[in-house]
């Protein structure tokens, strides 16, 4: 199959990659730009583990073609931490024990990030809902409601 | 001057030191990894659950542009198949999995072909145009029935299990009742989030060939794989990246990982095999079918007198690294904390045309605690005393410990090390506030909900041995580095590992760097499976560690003249007990003992130590489940309202991570409990082979869980008292939700099989009502 040049604006830098029509936007992240970090878990929607944002949307990067994010920009777990300051969401994680092996955790992360950009004052009952888009096989997702719990908490100048 | 104190870390719940580059999308997974030059490999699987393969048809495959190779048994010689580790039982080398079928496929999902192409999705393309000629046979699928041929001359039951003691026949003619229950649970697996990888490349510069993607047993695959490949162990290296997730299920030797290291070595070039979901969930290891005919023999009191079991274990198509272990240990490890006078039980093990079976996070036991639950529950019944009463008078005392059972499991003698099981039943009550929970459960039947609550009591087994080396190092920059043949599968271990090291030399946890999983850091090494690696790896750390500080000392004290015995390591640094005085880091030492140190003089050169451990015994940690749940009598649907578990490790290293393994493992076995279930239809296709239809737990499902870790029964087998955690919060969910949903509909034995999807419910009140009527 052919292969299409493509440009892509992720984590405000620009790629100018060649993939095909048909390559997952998740593929092209990982082996056309480098990076790793959003991870493929089933490649059917389901899991999550590939959740990025495109256009600040929370999006399965392994339903969506590469081609189809010309033009918006999209964003990934490496864009979370500044330097080796972490994301208050990532340092959450880390205080609450919100991960074990971290398979799933740039996609919970760029899950619950999107969700709180969207509405910060999301409610408790809908925060769940989010969450359980995604699929943790390791923690029981308690410690991950818990962290995210404090930051949210933190969002809203509460803590 | 105010002496300075060593700050301590086994017991305090610090942060991991694991998390940094998971969070940041640093981390390695195999999937990550790439070699230039890299060649792609795609497996063609069977679509028959079972036929005689008339042939194979490559050739419109192998004209793809972009294939470099398409191979099947034929090409593969007379290569071994898939080894057997971990039994002593016999007769089962005629049942291993080729590497590619040969002759005969035994279930869907079998790999009978492979590609290699340049690229991932050609690879794919190319795997679609392999026609295997297939012809159907008969497939067996039901473990009930009795056995099929699984070839000429060969049954499909390769073996039975037996174990006991006592005179079962006797205890039953004696006995004031007699209880028999008919009880099975579904296939489950345990579905890392990480799908299997693998990525070879024979390195021609070293003649060495290089496996990336190890988990689990690194070093015993390196010997496997250096013996089916006719190599020496000393040319082949295996290296453990990032692993999201093993449960038992990651890093067992399986046909893909052989024919990565095949591919490399033949076609020149390294090659690298991801697996997708679906493959994952047709081929990978599954665990848990089984079927379990039980009866007990009780006297007036509910006392046990004799149990009397057979077990019909579905094993799928092959014999698989495993072996018989997890039939083996389902009755070695049934009787849980319970003293039973008179023993007798039978495993059929049962080839079945399915995806093969193994171990998967606590392994029989999750089945085995369903079942003898189930039976105390009954004999309650049957004898109209509380099910709780009923375990008081059956439990093994603490005074009774340690505690020799007479039977064996995974090899070695099972003989309770330590625990007070009364104990923890009584503090787990008080502490979950057990009553005040049946009592708003029977208030709210008494509203016309259905709410009840359920209890599981439990022993898990860990520390398996036989032996574990650590090779621990002090730099000069004061960073201490810990290696150890044992590995990890995302479990936290080099947290727990660090805090022990950090305790018994006196530095800063995150000062210390373990390095894990890598055949050419350590010549030896057990991996990560069986709960062990805090045990094994912990006790060989401590001990590392105290052979280090003593050299570490024993220097310091000529440097600072001082006596050692006045001498503490504190935060990195040798100061004297009572303060002031001159000081020393342990860094500081290193460099002056390094080989070409001046000041080494005859003393032996690094600061650095290397320590075994030894176990020939398993130790013994306990706990109770307990759930609250409410069915949907109109659905049959269970939501799990509230849970708590109390779990007794002996000692907790890190009790957030514990927490977290509980609560992990909790969500397992309440998927296994109430959704997870691969089916099949009746000519063995398999029928859950997406996440749409093998559900596992959301956020949604997990209940509000309570954790209670407890010490109060150390293990005498190690100096720190050390028990594992990994399955704990697996291993009664069934038995505990089983209870439940019984007392929510007031139907006693209503749940006989796991999972209780509704259906199941529904078929069940169904039954059960048209039974009464
Ligand atoms: S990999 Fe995209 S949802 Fe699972
Ligand atoms: S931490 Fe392992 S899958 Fe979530």
């Amino acid at each position: 199959m052919d292969k299409h040049p493509l440009e892509l604006t992720v984590n405000g830098s620009r790629f100018t990659v060649e993939v095909e029509h048909r390559k997952t936007l998740a593929d092209t992240l990982r082996e056309d730009c480098g990076l790793t970090g959003t991870h493929v878990g089933c490649e059917h929607g389901v899991c999550g583990a590939c959740t990025v944002l495109v256009g600040g949307e929370p999006v399965r990067a392994c339903l969506m073609f590469a081609h189809q994010a010309a033009g918006r920009p999209v964003r990934t777990v490496e864009s979370l931490a500044a330097g080796e300051r972490l994301h208050v969401l990532q340092q959450a994680f880390t205080d609450h024990h919100a991960l074990q092996c971290g398979y799933c955790t740039p996609g919970f992360l760029m899950l619950i990030v999107g969700a709180f950009e969207r509405d910060p004052d999301i409610a408790d009952g809908e925060l769940i809902e989010v969450l359980s888009s995604n699929l943790c096989r390791c923690t029981g997702y308690q410690n991950i409601i818990r962290a995210v719990r404090s930051v949210q908490d933190q969002l809203r100048g509460r803590a | 001057m105010q002496p300075l104190r060593p700050t301590r870390y086994i017991g305090k719940s610090v942060t991991r030191l694991e998390d940094r580059p998971l969070l940041t999308g640093a981390a390695r997974f195999v999937a990550d990894l790439d070699f230039p030059h890299q060649l792609h490999m795609r497996v063609v699987r069977s679509a028959h659950a079972h036929g005689r393969i008339l042939g194979i048809t490559t050739t419109e495959a192998s004209a793809l542009p972009g294939v470099v190779a398409v191979w099947t048994a034929a090409d593969l010689g007379d290569l071994p198949p898939i080894p057997i580790r971990a039994t002593a039982i016999q007769g089962l080398p005629p049942y291993r999995q080729p590497i590619l079928a040969r002759g005969r496929v035994r279930y869907v999902g079998e790999p009978v072909a492979v590609v290699f192409a340049e690229s991932a999705y050609g690879a794919e393309d190319a795997a679609d145009l392999v026609v295997a000629d297939i012809e159907p046979l008969e497939p067996y699928l039901d473990v009930c029935r009795a056995p099929a041929e699984f070839a000429p001359g060969l049954t499909s039951e390769p073996t039975i299990i037996r174990k006991g003691y006592g005179d079962v026949d006797a205890a039953f003619q004696r006995a004031h009742a007699m209880v028999a229950l008919d009880l099975s649970v579904g296939r489950h697996s345990a579905i890392p989030m990480e799908t299997r990888g693998a990525l070879a490349r024979h390195d021609r510069a070293r003649d060495v060939l290089e496996l990336h993607g190890a988990a689990k047993r690194p070093h015993w695959n390196r010997d496997q794989l250096a013996e089916m490949l006719s190599m020496s162990p000393a040319r082949i290296e295996l290296y453990e990246n990032h692993v999201g997730g093993g449960f038992g299920v990651r890093g067992e030797i399986y046909p893909e990982d052989v024919l990565v290291c095949v591919g490399a070595r033949r076609l020149g070039r390294p090659v690298k095999w991801i697996e997708d979901r679906r493959e994952h969930l047709l081929s990978a290891n599954q665990s848990r079918e089984q079927h379990h005919r039980i009866r007990a023999a009780v006297d007036a009191e509910g006392r046990f007198l004799a149990i009397d079991e057979t077990l019909l274990h579905d094993q799928g198509a092959y014999v698989r690294t495993h072996g018989a272990r997890v039939a083996d240990m389902t009755i070695g490890l049934l009787l849980g904390p319970y003293r039973v006078p008179n023993y007798r039980a039978v495993a059929h093990y049962r080839l079945t045309n399915k995806t093969p079976a193994a171990t998967y996070r606590a392994p029989g036991r999750f089945e085995g605690s369903f079942v003898r639950e189930r039976l105390i529950d009954a004999i309650a019944q049957r004898l109209d005393l509380d099910p709780l009463e009923v375990r008081r008078r059956n439990l093994i005392g603490s005074a009774e410990m340690p505690y020799v059972r007479g039977l064996t499991a995974l090899e070695t003698e099972v003989i309770l090390d330590s625990g007070d099981y009364a104990g923890l039943l009584e503090k787990a009550l008080v502490w979950s506030g057990w009553q005040a929970m049946s009592r708003q459960a029977a208030a709210r039947r008494a509203a016309g909900e259905a709410v009840g609550v359920g209890f599981g009591m439990f022993v898990e087994k860990s520390g398996l041995g036989p032996s574990e080396m650590v090779h621990l190092t002090v730099h000069a920059d004061g960073t201490v580095e810990v290696v150890t043949g044992a590995s990890s599968l995302g479990q936290g271990m080099e947290t727990a590992i660090a805090q022990i090291a950090a305790d018994t030399l006196g530095v800063d946890y995150r000062s210390i760097r373990v390095l894990h999983g890598n055949t050419n850091r350590i010549a030896f090494g057990f991996g990560a499976h069986a709960s062990r690696v805090t045990v094994m790896t912990g006790e060989a750390t401590r001990r590392a560690a105290e052979a280090v500080r003593a050299k570490a000392l024993a220097f310091a004290s000529e440097l600072l003249q001082r006596d050692a015995a006045a001498l503490d390591v504190v935060d990195g640094t040798v100061v004297a007990r009572e303060g002031g005085g001159p000081s020393i880091t342990l860094g500081q030492l290193a460099a002056q003992l390094a080989p070409a140190s001046g000041s080494r003089g005859d003393r032996e050169p690094g600061l650095a130590g290397t320590a075994w451990f030894h176990s020939k015994h398993m130790n013994y940690p306990y706990g109770v489940h307990m759930a609250q749940v409410a069915v949907d009598r109109e659905t049959g649907g269970v939501k799990v309202e509230r849970y708590c578990v109390a779990y007794d490790v002996g000692r907790a290293v890190n009790p957030a991570m514990i927490e977290g393994q509980i609560v992990g493992g909790l969500a397992q076995g309440l998927g296994g409990a109430l959704l997870e279930e691969f089916l099949y239809s009746e000519d063995g296709q398999p029928l859950s082979v997406t996440f749409a239809d093998y559900l596992t737990l959301t956020a949604r499902e997990m209940p509000p869980v309570a954790v209670l870790i407890t010490e109060d029964a150390p293990s005498p087998l190690n100096p720190l008292g050390l028990k594992g955690a990994g399955e704990g919060g697996v291993n009664a969910a069934g038995a505990a939700i089983a209870s439940a949903i019984d007392d929510a509909l007031q139907v006693a034995g209503l749940v006989a099989r796991l999972p209780a999807t509704p259906q199941y419910i529904r078929s069940r009140l169904r039954e059960l009502e048209g039974g009464a009527a």
